[in-house]
């Protein structure tokens, strides 16, 4: 018996156990904010928080994630999540997305990025932000990121 | 009565609430229907009830803006708080029912350009329905009524009535044939930065693409189509997936297995069951007449098209002056031949779309830049009237001109109407490389005659290229002219007294299709570069040289001298210690707007490449969102760049080489520039923006490239040169 908990809420789960994280969230659990676009886990569309670690879902079987806890970009609570509070504001103050498809990866891969490293040089950010961008907001991805940081690019 | 309004109020009979109540908008709730307040649709473009006021966006929303800017024109003339304003999709049939200007595809930069008139005076026409609708019901003059903020007034009586309580009224006032628009200088919206309303939706998680629709009873298929471009299915083996114990015949989750014209695609449960059964199946294929296709001898096919006494047809694009007579009388000749590969869109969403199709009806959730080319394809397909076929447009993921096409649409149809559910297709990334509507590959060259004081007396240009339009628009070849093909290189703004522009078609085989500034891409990099081997040639600045050029055009030289001077030029770069320093220019005239980029590059001596600077200036007309137009610019920059650096399709044994983004790389945060740009201030009408920042910036790439190392690449990518010094 395989069991997780996506966005605080505990399940079992039941469908084969190669299938990628990134469908059960989508189909399943009808948590389309974690976007597929590559299935290789090359662009980041599909990035979640496991354990706290920014991975891509399209290349994470389920059965690897017994006892797993998992935050989608639906799960992150403003109220009660300074970082995810600070980063999506960011990304709104710095009007970021032009088509959004890439937004959630992104947000969710920098959260991940600020709990563990607070204070980003841009180097740092680089190295931690290897989601695609198509539509050439990686400008105001940077300026967001250190505005939540409260760092300067 | 403008042909717009009287349209308009066909769609006001024909409306009804379900018409927008129908589609739950992606980002922003529809007012709440309160009861004795059903949404009044005003004209077409507005919905208006006690809730607030809806603005249907007949364009498609792929990251360009589109559900700011033009609710901005309708609101501005309205005179409505901006904050109550909602946008929305409006419905498919708005585009056959001629009541969208320029039609309702969303492509050529064109979305604010043609709404610019025609959605201010929706407004302006509506708040007079609104005020006259008070004038009746209070029985007062109009003229003595004053509208703000979403309200009529009558100072006198001290009466106010909110539009939302006026628009049941409003909506059976005549419509004012042409209704006055308010003073430019006392516009309130347009020309300023608002943030976009569908941000929210989209850092939540909450903004739907293409590939979120979900409906009851959905399946989900995966495809694989002929792997040679053009090739059709011959025959498929599915006997891996079959279970005899199991009420479909195949094994649990499996629902079909359906061939189509050139593809086969597995419907299941779930897509990734989907998807590995697809491996499972065994298929052969007719591979056709592209069997034997491969760049290396693609490449040299179009080089030859160049000769002199090549058989094929020699289309006269554009000509002027005396060309013949110029060249013979130049003293001096600068030639070179430019070349460009094929180039994929590959949008962060893969193509997918979700088709619900019966014996009587076909409903579509498409990310489509191009509903009405579906009301014109499926049809037939399916035996079905237009008006039984109902597109509902989701956000895109990208598009970049790849959802111009209906192949992903049409194959949902099918499917659906093979399983007889509801089917969403959804392609995987190597589909989509694979099988995309490539940007043409080109062969160009470039002959410029110089006279004794150094001067460009005659430009001749040749341009080999298959041809888009043939396929999508053939009504639009003039005497074996692909205009597309050619875009931008006759009305460049530079002068060149005799000019001679022509095209040789060279079909490959490769599907071509739109791709963001479509022939301005190519044609801007021969041209932009050419403007600079000239420059090298008489030992003369590429700015000061430009600047010239451009004496008979001020609105260019504006554009080219605010891009400069902001850039620093003509003072170099600071040195670094292991790398060399260059700074590229380019400027090119495009959708109604100039644009010129300045490029910075360290080229280290090992030949790593990196771009440190882009900054850029346009005169884009009247900028209605500056912030809009700076990230346009900075997305079409960064989307030209990606391709100049490592874009690249080729082909072998009629197979696309490239599959992911492993093999075909695009720009990451870690090489994007930082950029600037700087927005003339302009009354000219609005030119657009979604494509202007592109076409200059791989020759403003390979200009800089050039100042730093000496060397000048004539083909791109730039990854496939080595820029090691020595």
């Amino acid at each position: 018996m395989l069991t997780m908990a996506v966005n605080g809420r505990t399940l079992t789960v039941t469908i084969p156990g190669d299938t990628p994280l990134l469908w059960l969230l989508r189909e399943q659990l009808q948590l389309t904010g974690t976007k597929f676009g590559c299935g290789a886990g090359l662009c980041g569309a599909c990035t979640v928080l496991i354990n706290g670690h920014a991975v891509r879902a399209c290349s994470v079987p389920v059965s690897s994630l017994d006892g797993a806890e998992i935050v989608t970009i639906e799960g992150l609570d403003r109220r009660t999540d300074a970082v995810a509070a600070r980063v999506i504001d960011a990304w709104i103050a710095e009007q970021v997305p032009q088509c959004g498809y890439c937004a959630p990866g992104m947000i969710i891969a920098t959260i991940a990025l600020l709990r563990r490293t607070p204070q980003p040089g841009d180097q740092e950010i680089d190295a931690a932000i290897t989601n695609l961008c198509r539509c050439g907001t990686y400008p105001r991805i940077r300026r967001a990121i250190h505005r939540a940081a409260s760092t300067t690019p | 009565m403008s042909p717009l309004i009287t349209l308009s109020r066909r769609a006001v009979l024909k409306g009804t609430g379900a018409l927008i109540l129908g589609f739950q908008l992606p980002f922003l709730p529809l007012p709440p229907a309160v009861a004795g307040s059903t949404p009044m649709p005003v004209n077409a473009w507005l919905r208006i009830s006690a809730a607030g006021v809806t603005i249907l966006v007949a364009k498609a929303e792929m990251g360009q803006g589109v559900f700011t800017a033009l609710p901005m024109l309708v609101a501005e003339e309205l005179d409505v708080d901006w904050q109550t304003v909602r946008a929305g999709p409006a419905p498919s049939d708005a585009g056959t029912a001629g009541l969208v200007p320029g039609g309702m595809h969303t492509g050529g930069s064109t979305s604010v350009s043609a709404s610019f008139l025609p959605l201010r005076r929706a407004g302006a026409a509506a708040r007079l329905m609104l005020m006259a609708a008070a004038a009746r019901l209070w029985r007062v003059p109009i003229t003595e009524l004053t509208t703000a903020n979403g309200a009529v007034s009558h100072a006198a009586t001290d009466r106010r009535a909110g539009y939302g309580a006026l628009a049941g009224l409003a909506a059976r006032q005549p419509v004012p044939p042409d209704p006055p628009l308010r003073d430019p200088a006392t516009w309130t919206l347009i020309g300023r930065s608002l943030p976009r309303p569908d941000t929210p939706a989209k850092v939540t998680g909450l903004a739907r693409f293409g590939l979120d629709i979900r409906l009851s009873d959905l399946l989900y298929a995966a495809i694989r189509h002929c792997p040679v471009l053009g090739g059709t299915l011959a025959k498929i083996d599915a006997a891996a997936l079959k279970d005899k114990s199991t009420a479909t015949g195949y094994r649990a989750g499996i629902v079909a297995v359906v061939s189509l014209p050139d593809a086969v695609a597995v419907v299941a449960e779930g897509w990734w069951q989907a998807q590995s059964a697809l491996a499972e199946v065994a298929v052969s294929w007719n591979e056709g007449a592209n069997a034997g296709l491969a760049s290396t001898t693609l490449d040299p096919t179009l080089s030859k098209a160049l000769d002199p006494g090549n058989p094929r047809a020699i289309a006269i694009a554009a000509s002027r002056g005396d060309i013949d007579r110029a060249m013979a009388g130049a003293v001096r000749v600068v030639e070179s031949v430019y070349r460009l590969p094929f180039l994929a869109h590959a949008p962060l969403e893969p193509m997918n779309a979700t088709a619900s199709v019966t014996a009587t009806r076909c409903e579509l959730w498409l990310p489509t830049q191009d509903q009405e080319r579906y009301l014109t394809v499926l049809p037939p397909l399916l035996g079905l009237k237009p008006d039984q076929i109902a597109i509902h447009t989701t956000f895109l993921g990208g598009s970049f001109g790849r959802r111009l096409e209906c192949d992903f649409g049409v194959e949902a149809a099918l499917l659906s109407r093979a399983v007889g559910r509801p089917v969403q297709v959804i392609w995987s990334r190597e589909e989509d490389i694979r099988h995309d509507f490539y940007r043409p590959a080109s062969v160009s060259r470039i002959t410029v005659g110089l006279d004794g004081a150094n001067r460009p007396v005659g430009w001749r240009h040749r341009v080999v290229a298959p041809s888009i339009l043939a396929r999508v628009r053939p009504m639009a070849l003039k005497d074996g002219l692909d205009g597309a093909a050619v875009a931008g290189i006759a009305d460049q703004p530079y002068a060149l007294p005799a000019l001679c522009v022509d095209y040789v078609r060279q079909d490959t085989g490769v599907p071509v299709g739109f791709w963001r500034s479509v022939g301005h891409g190519n044609n801007a990099f021969s041209v932009e570069s050419m403007i600079d081997e000239v420059a090298a040639a008489i030992d003369r600045d590429p700015c000061v040289l430009r600047r010239e050029l451009l004496a008979g055009s001020p609105r260019a030289l504006r554009v080219l001298d605010l891009a400069t001077d902001q850039a620093g030029w003509p003072r170099p770069p600071a040195p670094v210690a292991g790398g060399r320093r260059g700074r590229g220019l380019a400027l090119h005239q495009a959708f109604g707007s100039v644009v010129a980029e300045v490029a910075e590059v360290t080229v280290s001596d090992d030949g790593r490449l990196r771009v440190d600077r882009v900054v850029a200036a346009i005169d884009c007309g009247v900028a209605i969102n500056p912030d809009l137009i700076r990230a346009q610019l900075e997305g079409g920059i960064l989307f030209g760049l990606s391709a100049a650096l490592t874009g690249k399709i080729t082909i072998d044994k009629g197979r696309v080489v490239q599959s992911n983004f492993h093999d075909a790389p695009v720009l990451t945060l870690r090489d994007a520039p930082v950029i600037e740009v700087h927005i003339v201030d302009s009354a000219e009408p609005p030119g657009g923006v979604g494509e202007a920042g592109t076409p200059p910036i791989a020759p403003a790439l390979t200009n800089a490239i050039f100042a730093a190392t000496g060397r000048r690449l004539r083909s791109l990518p730039v990854g496939d040169y080595d820029l090691a010094s020595g």
